[in-house]
Parts: C-alpha cells; structure tokens; sequence
C-alpha cells in the first residue's frame, strides 16, 4: 500500500454556476507521477488548479469540499502557505521576461522577500538548474534573460523556479504541448528523474505521455473522475468503457 | 483570507481611481456653482445675447461662439487637404521604411511644439503677411483676427488629425487592398473607393477630435484673435473666442459677476468639447472592436 | 486606360505636394526661432535674470527654474494616483465603476487646458487670496493625470496573465505580484506615458495664467508667484519691447529644445526599459 500525499473528499469546482467538478475523491501517492486524463473540457486543469488554489484566482470560481495535504485541509489553510509547498508549471513556459536566469529560479524568494545569503541563493540556483537538467546549458550564461531561451530551455527554467522553494508536489499543466517532440522528450526525462524527490501530477492530452511516464492515470470525464489506478492496469485492462474508449481514441 | 497588505493595496489603487472622479466631479460641481450668479443674472440671453458689455454688466456671449465656430470650422477646412493627404501617404504609399519613419517624426515634433510658440510665431510672421494681403485686397489691414488665428490653428490641428486618420487607414484590412488590386484597379482607385469608403468613418472621428482640440485651444488663438467682443462681420475681422475672451479678460475682472461670467464661458466651453470629444471617442472605439 | 493611369500619377504627385506643404510651418517656425533666438542664448542668458525695461541684457533663470519646480510638483501629484488608477483600471477590467473612472477620464482628457486654469483658480487661488505655483502645478497635473492613467493601463493590459499566474503559484502575495512582477514588465510603457505627460505641459501656459501668474524674481515658495518659460514667452512676445521680444525668441529656443529632449528620451526609454514578452 502506497502512502498518499493528497487526498480530496467529495471535491466540487464552480465556475459561476457551473459546476465544473463532481465529487471528486482521489489519493495522489508519494513520490510518483500521477497523469491525469480526459477529454477537453472535462476539468483536468481545473483538478489540477484546486490542488494549488489557483482555481479561486478567477472571478466567480468557488472550491467545496476538502482537499487534504499531509492530513491538513488546504482550503483551511493561507493560499499563499499552500502555493510555496505546491510548486506548479503551466502549458506555456512564463519565465519572467524581466529577470535573468538566476533570478527566475530563485524568482519564489526574491518576490516572497526571503532573505537568503548569496552563497545559499547560488546553491539554491545551481541544484535547481541541475534537478531540471538545465544547468550545463546555462551555467555560463545565467545573467542573461531568461526569455532568450528556446521553448523547452525556458519550459525546464520554469520547473528549475518551482523546484527551487522546495515544494512536496510539482503540478504540471500540459508542460510539454506547446514544444517539439525532442524538448519533451528530455522534459519526460527529467520528471522521471524527479521523482524520488517530489510528488508529480501532471495534466496531458497525450495519452501516450501518460502512459510513458506515468505511475497512476487517473481519467476525468465532464467532471467526474471516472477511474483512477495504476497506469499498467488503466491502459491494459480498463474497468470503465468510457476510458476504453478515450483511450482507444473513440472520442477525445 | 487574503493578507493585511494585499487590502491596504487594493484600497489604495480603488483610492487613486476615486481620486480620478472625484476631480471630474469636482470640476464640472465648481464650474456649475461658479457659473449660477451670471446664469441667474442673464438668463437664457447669456447663449443668446450679442452684447458683451462688462461694464454695464451685460454679458452675452454669442459672440464667443460665434467667434470660436467659424474658426475651429475654417481650421479644418485649411488643414483637411493637407491632414488626408499626410495620412493616405503614410498609411498607403509608404507603410514602412525610413521616408515613413521621418515624416512621422515630423508630425509629432509638430504636434510637440507649445501652443505659445506657435501664437508668437503667428504674430510675428504671419500678421505682417495677412496685413500686406489685406492691403491688396483694400479691406482693413488689422493683420490680427480669425482668418490669421485659423491659419495658425490649422498648422496645430494638422498633425493630431493626420494621426488618427492614418491609424484608420491602416486598420483597413490588406485583402480589401488586394481585391481591388486583383481587378485591375490604380492604387487612387484602391484608395478612393476601397479605403476611403471603409475609412471614412473613422476619419470622421478624428475630425471631430481635431474639432474639439481647436475649440479648445487658447494660446494661440489668444495671441493673434484680435480680441474683440463682437460677432465678426468678415473673416479678416478681429474677434474672440471662448477660449481667448477667458485668457484675455480673466485677470481683469473686477467684479463678481464679470467673473462669474467667464466662468460661464469656460462652462459652456467644456461642455462642448466634452461632448464633441465623446462623440469622436465612441466612434473610435466601435471601430477598434469591429 | 491611360486616362486612368495619368489620374493615378497626378493624385499621388499631389498627394506628396500637399504632405510636403504640410511639414513646412514645422520648417519655417523651427528655422525662424533658431534665426532669431539662437544669438541671444549664453551663458547670461541662461543663468540671469530679468532686467528692468530699459536695461538689455538679462536673463531667464527665474522661468527656466519656474518651468521645472512647478512640472516637478505636477509630476509628483499625477504619477502616484496616474499610476494607481491604471493598475485599477487594468486589474479589473470591467464593471460599472471602472466605466465611470473611463468616462471621467475622457473628460479629465478633453477638457481645455484654459479651464483647468480656472479650476486650479477656484480651488487654490481665490481660498488662498494669492496667486500660487502650486496651484498652477495642481492644473498641470490634472492635465498630466489622463495621460499616466491611460498609458499605464494600456501597458500592463498586455501583459500575459500566465506571468501572474507563474508568480501566484510561488505563493507570492497580489500586492508582490503587481508590484514586482506586472510593473517592471510594463514599465517601458509607463515611463513613456509619463515623459509624454511631462512634455505636454512642460510647455502649457493657458493653466498658468492665472495660477503660477509669473515672477520677476527666482522664487522657491510654492505658495508665491512663480515664473515659467511659457508665461514669459507669452508676456514678453505681446510686450511693445524689442529686447523682450528677442528674449521671448530666445526662451522659445530653450522650451522647444526642452521639449524635444524629451520627446526623445521617452522614444529612447521605450527601448532601453522594453520587456520583451
């Protein structure tokens, strides 16, 4: 039996009065990568915003329910708390176009205000770069702006900036869609990687992703989760139709 | 559950955009107060009236807006051929490329020099010229009034329409452009009756924001009106506008009512380029969502 | 169809003769205050002050300190709120109060600089039974105020929301994430909507005339007269004097100069504080 991280109890999302997500209940394990999957619109991105409290950021978008962290309820706890202990990368990479490399991924201290000396804000920088497998590239350029980077450069700078504070869990929303199939291949690699030290959960319309990289799939279907497990048995042996069918390619 | 500091922000950007309405307020609240005694004095012959006599505490200011009319009109007229002109060509003939970049610089270094300057520069050169033309024309050679104040105004109006103009004419879409081209057409073809057609509106916009900048001028027009409280029988005649009698009389006025009167101008003033610039305004930004 | 292309030629060739005729007053002025002003301009000139009629000479250091003490505190009142009302309107988009702070602002914009002379009279002048440079400065900043406002939201308008969100998903407070993250991306905008702010009223005179109403003397006070290029240019070019006048062309040598300075270090600030996004 694997230890959980995260555990939602009876999840809803609305936006307005759109009820975005049903009742949802899953247990993300320890240190391993949990895809989640589903058709557009089915609330994957929304699953993946509550677990940041990012969701709530959108005029009119409302959380009901729990979602328990180590045991604690984060809508119980500050947003601002969760979000440095859930780092999160997003579809299109977003360094901040007014900062240098170093600065973008100690980006989380120097906004929060974190006061850290210089040599613990370089070894910050250098194991960060190394976790998300960008630092040989850049090492001898990182006062440069982090926007002249190539898509899947400035993609591993984003997660180098998450992983810098640290955080239990790395969200990742459909990371790999706007680069070229070599960038993510290498991005796959690095989650892999990963791993043994954070607990990953990631978004993706590319099933074949989910299935290369993945440890559990869990299949969301308009806003139900529909079956959740581990990757091997979702992909051979679906207990649903439905997540056959998505993942036949019927519909999607 | 948002922190102390995130609220303290918050409040202080809702204060400073407060701040912004509260000033408009303000000043529509001050100038209508300021205004009552003159409104309350002369009635509706305040609009109506032509005789604008301080001292015996007459102040109709018909010819103030007589005055302030004919020259923002005249401006636009002179200025039109040139701001068009100066707009299709860098709107169509030259889009890119160092000629278009200079010229566009010219019009902003334009649109920069102070209204004084321009004024001075009229009194200066362009009186004595007018004076030398209304000798010949044997009409008498004040130099000064709304035919010279005109001139200047529509050097100054020139670049701010030639702007706008030229942004909407480049707002056209290129397959228009190309259609017409496709059927054989010149490129005046294309521009009379492909990009002209669809422009238009919004050149009738920034015409009427050019309008409402000339309406609103005063130091120019201050300097080389003429001064003069009577409706103008000629072009050539000194004058006043709204805009020159409040720059001219404001620090004269001696009593109350005299400046209750002025106020009542820049009143009916702001009113009316307000409204002009709204009008212009409203159509610009349906054009920019279409 | 050579009737058709000998039309086409005659109305670009016309075309070209009327924008030619249109940057000519720019010419004919720039060259005739050159002509007239640039002689008098030295060092006297510059660092000066007035002399009685009668006496040449003099200069004009009263109005050129004038000029930036009374633009200094405009500046001062109009950048913080002009800058917090932007992000305001830029932050919330839509709504019925951020229409209202629209609509005062185009009217804030179309107001004629001559009334916001009267306003700053009626609210400082007349309470304070004296002509004031900062009251004057009060005018000039309302007319300053639009502009800010409306570059500083047009600025931070295009910013991506993905930077914001980037920078919430670190944990960063809102007040941390508009002030360190959406400002400096936005920056170049803004401090180019400022500079076009400081150049439109650097050379204003209408709000001037009676507010700041000018001064002889240099004058530190804010709560006395102040003198300032426009208002001398204006007193002196209507002065029967020749010396004045060939003064005011001077002092127009020096405003225009001013203005263009910084017409052009808001284009070069453009580049220089760009963000690429």
């Amino acid at each position: 039996m694997e230890s959980n991280i995260i555990t939602t109890r009876r999840l809803r999302a609305y936006y307005g009065f759109d009820l975005i997500l049903k009742d949802i209940d899953i247990s993300i394990p320890r240190n391993r990568i949990t895809a989640i999957i589903g058709p557009s619109g089915c609330g994957k991105t929304t699953l993946l915003r509550c677990f940041n409290r990012l969701h709530e950021l959108t005029p009119g978008a409302k959380i009901e329910g729990k979602i328990l962290l180590e045991g604690n309820d984060i809508l119980k706890l500050n947003p601002i708390e969760v979000r440095r202990k859930i780092g999160m990368v997003f579809q299109k990479p977003n360094p901040f176009p007014n900062m240098s490399i170093y600065d973008n991924v100690i980006a989380g201290y120097k906004l929060n205000g974190t006061k850290q000396s210089k040599e613990k804000l370089d070894e910050i920088v250098e194991s960060s770069l190394k976790k998300a497998g960008l630092w040989n590239e850049v090492k001898d350029s990182l006062y440069k702006k982090g926007i002249y980077l190539s898509g899947g450069q400035q993609q591993r700078l984003c997660i180098a900036r998450a992983l810098a504070m640290n955080p239990e869990v790395l969200l990742l929303d459909e990371p790999t869609s706007a680069l070229d199939p070599k960038s993510s291949a290498y991005i796959e690699e690095v989650l892999v990687e990963l791993k043994k030290t954070v607990t990953i959960i990631i978004v993706t319309h590319n099933i074949a992703q989910a299935g290369r990289i993945s440890d559990y799939t869990a299949f969301l279907y308009l806003g139900r989760l529909i079956e959740f497990g581990p990757t091997e048995k979702v992909f051979t042996a679906p207990k649903n139709l439905q997540t056959e069918r998505y993942l036949s390619g019927k519909f999607g | 559950m948002e922190g102390i500091k995130d609220r303290i922000f918050r409040f202080l950007i809702f204060l400073c955009a407060s701040t912004v309405i509260l000033i408009a307020a303000g000043m529509c609240i001050t100038l209508f107060i300021n205004s009552l005694p003159v409104l309350k004095h002369m009635g509706v012959s305040f609009i109506l009236s032509s005789d604008w006599d301080p001292v015996n505490n007459k102040f109709g200011i018909l010819p103030f807006l007589v005055g302030t009319l004919i020259t923002s009109f005249l401006s636009l007229l002179i200025s039109l051929p040139f701001s068009i002109s100066t707009a299709i060509l860098l709107g169509e003939y030259l889009r890119k490329g160092r000629m278009a970049i200079f010229l566009q610089n010219i019009i902003d270094l334009m649109a920069g020099i102070p209204s004084v300057i321009y004024g001075f520069w009229g009194l200066l050169v362009l009186v004595p010229i007018v004076q030398k033309v209304e000798i010949k024309l044997n009409i008498i050679p004040y130099g000064v009034g709304i035919f010279t104040a005109s001139i200047v105004l529509a050097t100054m109006v020139i670049p701010y329409t030639a702007s706008i103009a030229r942004e909407v004419i480049s707002l056209v879409p290129d397959d228009l452009r190309e259609a017409g081209y496709a059927l054989g057409a010149t490129r005046w073809e294309v521009i009379r009756c492909i990009v002209i057609p669809h422009a238009k509106t919004g050149i009738f916009a920034g015409v009427l924001l050019a309008f409402g900048r000339a309406i609103g001028e005063t130091m120019a027009v201050t300097m080389i009106i003429g001064n003069r409280n009577q409706i103008p029988k000629s072009i050539f005649a000194p004058a006043n506008t709204m805009a020159s009698a409040i720059a001219n009389q404001f620090t004269e006025a001696t009593s109350d009512i005299y400046v209750s009167a002025l106020i009542g101008v820049g009143l009916v003033l702001f009113m009316v380029t307000v409204i002009i610039n709204y009008a212009g305004r409203y159509i610009i930004k349906r054009l920019e969502i279409k | 169809m050579k009737k058709r292309l000998v039309i086409d030629k005659v109305l670009f060739s016309l075309i070209i003769l009327f924008s030619f005729i249109t940057i000519m007053p720019l010419f004919l002025i720039l060259v005739y205050i050159i002509k007239e002003g640039i002689g008098i301009v030295n060092w006297n000139f510059l660092t000066g002050l007035p002399k009685p009629v009668g006496e040449s000479g003099g200069g004009i250091f009263n109005a050129i300190l004038g000029t930036a003490i009374i633009c200094l505190m405009a500046f001062f009142m109009a950048v913080p709120i002009g800058v917090g009302a932007g992000i305001y309107l830029s932050e919330k988009k839509e709504g019925r109060f951020v229409e209202l702070v629209r609509i005062c602002i185009d009217i804030l914009q179309s107001a004629p600089s001559i009334v916001l002379g009267i306003i700053a009279y009626l609210w400082l002048v007349k309470p304070m039974k004296a002509f004031s440079a900062f009251s004057g400065s009060v005018a000039l900043a309302i007319m300053m105020l639009p502009v800010v406002v409306y570059n500083t939201e047009e600025s931070l308008k295009i910013i991506p929301y993905s930077l914001r969100e980037a920078a919430f998903a670190l944990g960063v407070p809102y007040y941390k994430v508009i002030l360190k993250v959406v400002i400096p991306s936005g920056l170049s905008g803004i401090i180019t909507g400022i500079l076009i702010g400081i150049s439109r009223i650097a050379g204003e005179t209408a709000p001037l005339l009676f507010t700041a109403f000018g001064s002889p003397h240099v004058n530190l006070n804010p709560l006395k007269p102040m003198a300032s290029l426009p208002l001398l240019i204006f007193n002196y070019a209507l002065s029967p004097y020749p010396e004045w006048i060939k003064q005011a062309w001077g002092a127009s040598v020096i405003l225009c100069f001013m203005i263009f300075l910084l017409n052009l270090l808001s284009r070069i600030g453009t580049k220089r504080w760009k963000v690429t996004l």
